[in-house]
This record gives C-alpha cells, structure tokens and sequence, in this order.
C-alpha cells in the first residue's frame, strides 16, 4: 500500500516575491498619487533594504520620476557609496550626492566629548533633513526603508529612518526583504553581505543585535503570533535568542508610536478622537 | 437570463460625490449591455477604513436612494436594479448596510444591516457601528434574493438560512485588506473563492461578489470579485487589486434542475428539525 505523508505544517517566512513586488508596486503608485505625488525620493545607502525600495519606485513610477540620494559621511564605508552607484546604474535611476559631514561635523565641532553613537544618530537625522528637504525641492514624497525586523527591534534612528510617511517594507522581515531582493534583481554583492547601519566604524547589524536575522525572523514571526516559548524552542532556537528577540521588542514600543500625550479630555486625539491617516472629508 | 455587472471600484477616502460619479461612470460605459442588476462593494461610497469618521460620513439610505433615483432617471429608460454597501446613518445609529435599489421602480427594496461586524486583528467595526438583527429574504423583479455583507458571508450558516429562506441569488458586497502572500493569490482571494463556491455548490445557487480595491493607507483591499453558479463554479473572476467589471448572466432556470440532481438543499430542510434541538440548545446556553 502506498503511504503518503503529508505536507509540513507549520509558520513560513517565504514568500511569493513576484506577487509582493507586484503588490508593493502598486501600493507606492496608489500612496503617491492619493497624496497628489507622482515622484519620490529614496535614500540609498548600499544597502539592500533601499536597493529594493528603490528598485520597487523605479517599477511603479519609472527611473525618471525617482530621486536617489546618496548622503555620505567622511566616515561612511567607500563600499556603502559605490554600492550606492551600483543599485541606481542597476535600475536607472540618477543618483544625486549630498556630503552631510559638513552639516554633521558643524554641530560635533560645538559638542566636545560627542560619542560615535551620538554622532551616528546625528548622521541619520542629518540624512533625514536633507531627505525632506529634497521632497520639498522635487515635490516628490520620500520613501521610508525600514524593514520589519529592525522596526520591531527599534534598530534605527528615531524621528530619522522611521520618519518618510509612506514605507513599502515596513511588513517584511529582514530575511523577505533578501527574497525580494533576489527576484528584483538587486546585485549579489548586496544582497550577500553583512548587513550595517555604516555608522560607526565596522559595525555590523547582527553584532549589535546579538542574533542572525535569519534565527530572529522566525522568532519573531511565532512571538508576534503568540506562541508561547517553548514551541519557539523546540524548534530549534536557544532560550538566550528566544529572550534577546522578545527584550529588544519589548523595550522599544514607544519608537513605533507617535509621542506620549497628557490625556484630559474625551476627544484627545489617536485615543478618543480616531481618523485613520487617509481621512478626508469632501470639503477638507 | 439576468444580466449582472460587478463593480469591482476603488473609492476615494470620503470623497462620497465623486464616488458615486464614478459608480455611475461605470455604469454609463456599460449603456449598451442591457445590465439588469449592478452590484458594487462594500463601503463604496467612503471607502471601508474610517474609525471614527463614520459620524461624519455615513448617509442615510433615502440620500443614497434619492441621488441614484435622480441620476437614474436623466440616465436610463428602463429599471436597473443596484445592489450597494455604504455606512449607514439612522438617527443616532450607525450601520454597515447593503441597499438594494430597484432604480426606476420600486426604490429601496431591501436593506441588509451587516450583522457580523469584525472587530480583531485589523479590523474594529463594533467599536464604531451598530450590529443588524435580521437576516431576510427578498423578492426582486426576477428572483428571490439575500444580501450579506463581508464577514457574514463567512459564517456559512448565514447563506444556509438565506437558501432555506428561498434564495436564489446571494448578492455580497465585501472589502477585505490582502493578507497572505505565500501562495499564487493572496490568502484572501483564495479564501473568498473557496467560501464562494462552497456556498453555491452546497446549495445550488449564485453568489454575487463584490470586493474593494484600492490601497487604503497601506491596507490593500484586494478585489478578487466574482460571480458563481449553482454547481460551484466560478462564472466570471475579476482579477485582484485592479478595478474590474465583471458581465455575467445569471439563469435561474438553471437552479431547479440542479437541485434535483444535487439535493442538499432538500435533505437540509428534511434533517433540520433533526438538528436544530441541539442548535437551540447551543443558543440557549449561550
């Protein structure tokens, strides 16, 4: 008699990347144009989380209608910059450099003692003026890169690559947005190597975060669904990977949330008064 | 033969005038077609996500009616009957409804106040609407007919009351934010398909599916509208995320022959009073 098994059942990371890419598309069209955009602005870093942003902008509203920024630092690594060149020239896309040390270097210059940490969030808020600024200039609306691990471990700059108002991965994990980035076509070299903020000096995301994103996605992926521990473990995760996931989570709330308010009345707002961000009237 | 369009549109947020041009946009493209009955999604005239902006957006069902009358009468000759979901405004209550306007005729024939009102994961309907309380059938110009909305459609013993109530027809103005992404389709669209024609099948009618689309602050509602036939079968798809319109015929002629050969319907009414003590004990219980 023949046995068949049956298929494996349980929580997967992969997914269908052509229908994400087709999906993420056509959210970054609809976002920009609902808003009154038809161009946007990406930051590029080398990385592969704006490599992708940027290759899925160049699908959904064409090379020509997005501005890429390059923003070094005279510390950033020579790797992020031509990494940078390499993901625009890859999807046509101009790349326009912006040197922010003097902006950087003119406020360490007035603060002795200032700390690499320091000086790195100062480095991402610079980025994040002149991203705007850019946005003003071309009337084209940034794009934000954050991906979904390093939003729920509140691995990034507050009120700095969490800022741009509209953000195609920001539901992706770490190791969906490598998928993505292989069926987009981003070069290997980028989608390959270690990933870093390039903040301070040989810095590398998974050192900072005491775990492998691929070990922390599913992590995640079955914490965020409420399995308790020790399914997690059974899986084949330690208790210290299992305890680093859930601290970092959990200690980094209020970065994924609009500032605390007094509340005193019954119509403050995002508590008592709720309109969801696209809210219109017909005569508003 | 009834001829049905589907209105797979995508709304602007609030924008309840322009909305409803369109809607009727839609419609006038299709003058030529001979359209007996339109049905478009759910929420159509805001859009679905509103939170608290529903006291400031919902219509009453005799605005709605008296603008469709209105154009319908500088438009058409003959009836057109339209089947369309809005937030709902009656005194100081506020609904998630399903009108159905025979236009040109009687008016508003029936409305549906959706009963299942999600409310978890990203959804939060209760917190903002008032639940309905009935589930009834109706008669239109060609057949007996039941509205559900969205997520009553999920719950198959709600389409099972509706066809032992004698639909013929299940008209379900739906809009649901793409979730899943694993598969060919988002988890969704194959979930509607499957539901769709598990409903039709078992009871050997059409089901009329009208689905959103549009991205709503992220939330992209994911379409996937369809019509399906009394056997279970798919009779037109519309294709998730786009607007689409779907032109079908409906033949109720179809459905006696089909529940003779397929008589579930039948045994169901015949194993019902066999059934129910235990469902009113489950009811009583609750």
């Amino acid at each position: 008699m023949k046995l068949i098994r049956g298929a494996t059942n349980h929580e997967v990371l992969d997914l269908n990347y052509p229908l994400v890419a087709k999906t993420l598309v056509r959210f970054i069209r609809e976002e920009l144009n609902g808003r009154g955009y038809e161009e946007a602005v990406v930051a590029v870093s080398g990385g592969v989380d704006s490599a992708v942003t940027l290759a899925l902008a160049a699908r959904a509203l064409g090379p020509d209608k997005v501005h890429a920024l390059s923003l070094p630092h005279r510390d950033s690594s020579p790797e992020s910059r031509s990494h940078a060149e390499l993901v625009a020239a890859r999807f046509g896309v101009e790349l326009e450099t912006v040197d922010i040390t003097p902006m950087v270097e003119g406020y360490a210059e007035q603060t002795p003692g200032i700390t690499p940490r320091r000086k790195g969030n100062v480095m991402a808020r610079a980025r994040m003026i002149v991203t705007f600024d850019k946005s003003e200039q071309y009337h084209a609306l940034p794009l934000g890169t954050g991906n979904k691990t390093e939003r729920l471990f509140g691995y990034f700059t507050w009120h700095a690559d969490d800022s741009p108002p509209v953000n195609p991965l920001g539901d992706l994990y770490k190791t969906q947005v490598w998928g993505l980035a292989e069926h987009l076509g981003v070069p290997d070299e980028i989608v390959h190597k270690a990933p870093t903020a390039d903040l301070e000096p040989g810095q590398t995301d998974e050192a900072d975060l005491g775990v492998r994103y691929r070990r922390a996605d599913v992590i995640l992926e079955h914490y965020l669904k409420g399995y308790p521990d020790e399914y997690i473990v059974a899986l084949g995760y330690t208790p210290a990977e299992v305890a680093t996931v859930k601290r970092r989570v959990n200690r980094t709330h209020y970065k994924r949330h609009l500032p605390a308010v007094a509340l005193l009345s019954s119509t403050a707002i995002n508590e008592f008064y709720l309109r969801p961000l696209d809210f219109r009237t017909e005569d508003g | 033969m009834v001829r049905h369009a589907i209105l797979q549109l995508k709304p602007a947020k609030g924008q309840i005038g322009r909305n409803l041009e369109h809607l009727e946009a839609a419609l006038a493209k299709l003058a030529t077609e001979e359209v007996d009955v339109a049905v478009a999604p759910e929420a159509y005239p805001t859009g679905y996500f509103l939170q608290g902006g529903v006291r400031e957006l919902a219509l009453e069902a005799a605005e709605l009616e008296d603008r469709l009358s209105a154009w319908h009468a500088a438009h058409y000759q003959k009836p057109l009957d339209l089947i369309v979901g809005f937030y709902e405004r009656d005194g100081g209550d506020y609904y998630n409804t399903a009108a159905y306007l025979e236009l040109g005729g009687r008016g508003l024939l029936h409305r549906h106040r959706k009963i299942f009102l999600p409310t978890y994961g990203v959804f939060d309907e209760e917190r903002f609407l008032n639940r309905g309380h009935e589930l009834k059938t109706f008669t239109t110009r060609f057949g007996r007919a039941a509205m559900l909305i969205c997520e009553d459609f999920w719950h198959t013993v709600t389409a099972s009351i509706a066809a032992l109530q004698g639909a013929e027809i299940i008209y379900v103005p739906s809009a649901s934010p793409a979730r899943g992404f694993a598969g060919a389709r988002p988890a969704n669209v194959e979930r509607w398909e499957t539901l769709a024609r598990t409903v039709s099948g078992e009871h050997g009618l059409y089901v009329a599916l009208a689905s959103l689309v549009g991205s709503e602050a992220g939330k992209m509602m994911s379409g996937g509208s369809l019509l399906a036939g009394p056997e279970g079968e798919v009779i037109a798809h519309a294709p998730p995320f786009t607007e689409a319109v779907l032109l079908a015929d409906v033949d109720l002629k179809r459905i006696p022959p089909v529940r003779y050969d397929n008589p579930l319907l039948a045994d169901l009414k015949a194993g019902l009073p066999l059934i129910f003590p235990e469902l009113r004990k489950i009811v009583e219980e609750l």
